[in-house]
């Protein structure tokens, strides 16, 4: 172990003040830095920051995108999501498997390059897509990436790849991405023209409850997908009591096919930071945080420069606005790719340093969050519905919608339509007016809310996209008539036994149960009793699963094998021979070998 | 109305459970007032003559014919109850299964210390079942309706499991019927 090494690590951990609360910074600079975070590392970082060695060895293998083995200097994520495969995900790895010579995991024998997958990196309105270190390439042919990866191997290195900007703020400098934004419909809320600091003005000229009690009286709910009402989590919050309380945004968009938040991110970062000021004055927080998702890190710099900005015009800081005793100032907590994080007990979790495991509730965040303290968390484009309501006033925002669901929705529609991108609509909406709107109107069957969401068919297209009937965090993937819907489940169950944390048997152990029963179905050697297997157990893993990952992980079948169950009773055979998991020949193969004869009963 | 049948059979066991079963006592005599017994080591019948209602099934499968007949109870019988632990787990027969089935062969045959073996072959005879690469429980094989644990389980056990089957009876299983230690 060199000096250097030693000096570098131990400055990295000074960084953060020592901080083991801030292990997720440390680690993620020292696998930046060094291309992984080796046993020394780990050592040294224990040390420096004198917490056990297992804590950090605990993070370092828990996120996608920290490696303790070596990783090349170049990484290609190809980004393996079921929209991705559907436009060419498979040619893509094939070409750069060949080419490169090694397989998906592996490193070349050089270092240079490493080849891994991910799921969903937010970017399915322009699939297929990949990362190449932080960079990300959109709307990739197999001819692009291979030329590609010439050019790295000439030693360009991945930014300079860029062949075009994206449109809006992605060719800002500080963003600079090949990332386009596809925003097809612009509503009231979110993507209206805004004039930068009046609604949190309006805000303090109010006392804090005055503000919650607008938050209600817009009857605002959580955009994220489980639709709580935002002025009743601030109520709590601010009714907890604790020295210190924070507000946490959620901008870990993990679920498959969601990507609006990256849109918001992009081009409405100031109603953001005004949304989560606004939250921290009405429930007395000084300190925000922004949980941003690592696929996502080359918004970093912009965003950075965007929350300095807001300190230059007195929107974050000391005395905002002149108001003597608000301060409130955000941070950024970068992710490492987990998508259990999205979840916000999970995501609490990582920003304190640690592997992303859910948290018992109760308590809750708003009691015990972030190291104890009272803590909001709300998602990015709850935040920017917060701004414009103090903003426009809470009767204009509540007009807007349906009854139950007050107000727009950002919609992430990918898939077998002509116009994917995003779509500011009003609650309330047909599912057959957005199709039809998306260009969507061949779909056989729309998977509403990402994996977690349920997948339906031409019969509720009339149904409405609200709270209290479809409804979705944003994620609408349209499926056309040549696509087969089991391997999409089937897709969706592979993503969460990957992403299932461990922690609770439910979920570790009944998705992976799930999976092994529709793979059994998918090969033809089911029977009809494995269907009421796969609903009791899809029935107990939400009922007893710690989380909400295991508490709507079965939904893919569960919602097919209600909406579109001839699928599965035409694989499914009485009078099967053997157990699906019994192969007689294998079983003889040995004593076959041996004997030197075949067998009696069961010829070959 | 003619009788419900019931079919049993040993495979990979001991007949432990078989005794068990003869356990019942004076109790076979109600037995046989409500069933036939079909295919069974206790009457000796060795093809299944019908359709059975009750198929149990005593030991795992540890070579080829033991399949072929618990495929043949699975084709015949209505309900089909793994009788024991060697039918649910493998049991005893089980312990080879870390042990590469030529080791198996091996020691059996030539190197156990109290091998007397001076021909230095291994049985071969084409009339010899292959051995499976390993001892399977029953429900690996083939689907099965009902677990009935014990080594063995007791007579009470097996007739409280059967007179509800027969009479469509919920089963009662009381504590003292389902401890084992």
């Amino acid at each position: 172990m060199s000096e250097n090494f030693e000096t570098a690590i131990r400055s990295m951990c000074e960084g953060v003040g020592n901080d083991k609360a801030r292990m997720m910074d440390i680690v993620r600079e020292v696998q930046e830095t060094f291309g992984c975070v080796s046993d020394d590392a780990m050592d040294l970082i224990a040390d420096q920051v004198r917490t056990p060695r297992v804590e950090v060895e605990s993070v370092v293998t828990f996120y996608a995108f920290l490696s303790k083995k070596q990783n090349g200097t170049v990484v290609f994520r190809l980004c393996d999501d079921i929209i991705d495969r559907m436009f060419g995900f498979e040619r893509l790895k094939h070409a750069i498997t060949e080419e490169l010579g090694i397989d998906i995991g592996e490193t070349t024998a050089d270092g240079r390059f490493s080849l891994e997958t991910t799921p969903c990196i937010g970017m399915c309105d322009q699939a297929p897509a990949l990362m190449i270190n932080d960079e990300i390439f959109t709307e990739v042919s197999r001819d692009t990436l291979l030329d590609y990866v010439e050019q790295l191997k000439a030693g360009i290195t991945p930014e300079r790849l860029r062949r075009r900007l994206g449109d809006g703020n992605n060719s800002n400098p500080l963003v600079s991405a090949a990332v386009s934004n596809n925003i097809r419909t612009r509503g009231e809320v979110i993507f209206a023209p805004l004039e930068c600091g009046r609604a949190l003005k309006k805000a303090l000229s109010m006392s804090p409850n005055e503000v919650i009690r607008d938050i209600k009286t817009a009857r605002l709910r959580g955009r994220g997908g489980a639709g709580f009402p935002t002025g009743m989590k601030w109520d709590f919050t601010r009714a907890a009591r604790g020295e210190r309380k924070f507000v946490i945004c959620n901008a870990d968009e993990g679920e498959p096919g969601t990507f609006k938040d990256r849109v918001i991110l992009t081009e409405r970062p100031e109603l953001l930071i005004e949304g989560m000021a606004i939250a921290g004055y009405a429930i007395g927080a000084q300190e925000g945080i922004i949980y941003l998702r690592g696929e996502y890190a080359y918004l970093r710099p912009f965003l950075e420069d965007m929350l300095q900005k807001a300190r230059n015009t007195g929107m974050l800081g000391k005395a905002i606005f002149g108001k003597q005793g608000f301060d409130f100032d955000i941070r950024i907590q970068m992710g490492a790719g987990a998508y259990v994080c999205g979840e916000e007990t999970a995501l609490i979790s990582s920003c304190e340093g640690l592997r992303g495991d859910p948290k018992n509730r109760p308590p809750f965040p708003a009691q015990k969050g972030y190291h104890g303290y009272p803590t909001s968390v709300n998602n990015v484009e709850t935040f920017c519905c917060v701004a414009r309501i103090l903003d426009q006033g809470a009767g204009w925002f509540s007009q807007i919608g349906s009854k139950g669901s007050t107000g727009t929705k950002l919609l992430s529609i990918s898939g077998d339509c002509r116009r994917p991108g995003v779509y500011e609509v009003p609650f309330g909406i047909k599912l057959c007016e957005v199709l039809e709107m998306a260009g969507g109107n061949g779909a056989v069957a729309v998977q509403i809310g990402g994996p977690s969401g349920q997948m339906v068919g031409p019969k509720d297209y009339n149904r409405t996209i609200c709270y209290d009937d479809l409804a979705t965090g944003g994620a609408m993937m349209v499926f056309g008539p040549n696509r087969n819907l089991l391997e999409v489940v089937h897709y969706f169950m592979e993503f969460f036994v990957e992403e299932s944390c461990g922690y609770c048997t439910p979920c570790r152990v009944g998705n992976a149960l799930l999976k092994d029963r529709l793979e059994r179905i998918m090969e033809g050697k089911g029977e009809p009793a494995d269907l009421d297997y796969l609903e009791d157990l899809g029935v107990t893993v939400k009922s007893t699963s710690r989380c909400g990952l295991g508490q709507t992980s079965p939904n893919p079948i569960l919602s097919t094998l209600k909406n579109f169950r001839p699928l599965y009773e035409q694989l499914v055979h009485e009078d099967q021979p053997f157990q699906a998991t019994f192969d007689i020949q294998k079983a003889l193969g040995e004593a076959k070998s041996i004997a030197g004869r075949p067998s009696m009963h069961f010829a070959e | 109305m003619a009788k419900p049948k019931i079919a049993t059979t040993s495979l990979a066991g001991c007949f432990g459970c078989h005794m068990s079963i003869l356990d019942i006592d004076e109790r076979i005599l109600e037995l046989v007032d409500i069933v036939d017994f079909d295919k069974s080591p206790i009457n000796d019948i060795k093809e299944f003559t019908g359709e059975c209602l009750v198929g149990l099934v005593e030991g795992g499968c540890a070579n080829e014919e033991n399949v072929r007949v618990l495929q043949d109870f699975r084709k015949h019988c209505k309900i089909l109850i793994s009788l024991g632990d060697c039918a649910i787990n493998g049991g005893l027969p089980a312990m080879r299964n870390t042990i590469p089935l030529k080791e198996c062969l091996d020691e059996a045959y030539l190197n156990g210390p109290s091998v007397y073996n001076p021909s230095g072959r291994i049985p071969n005879d084409s009339e010899i079942p292959l051995l499976l690469n390993k001892v399977y429980p029953c429900h690996e094989v083939v689907k099965i309706d009902y677990h009935l644990p014990g080594c063995p389980p007791s007579a009470d056990t097996i007739w409280q499991a059967l007179t509800a089957l027969l009479t469509d009876k919920p089963m009662e299983l009381p504590y003292e019927l389902i401890k084992y230690d």
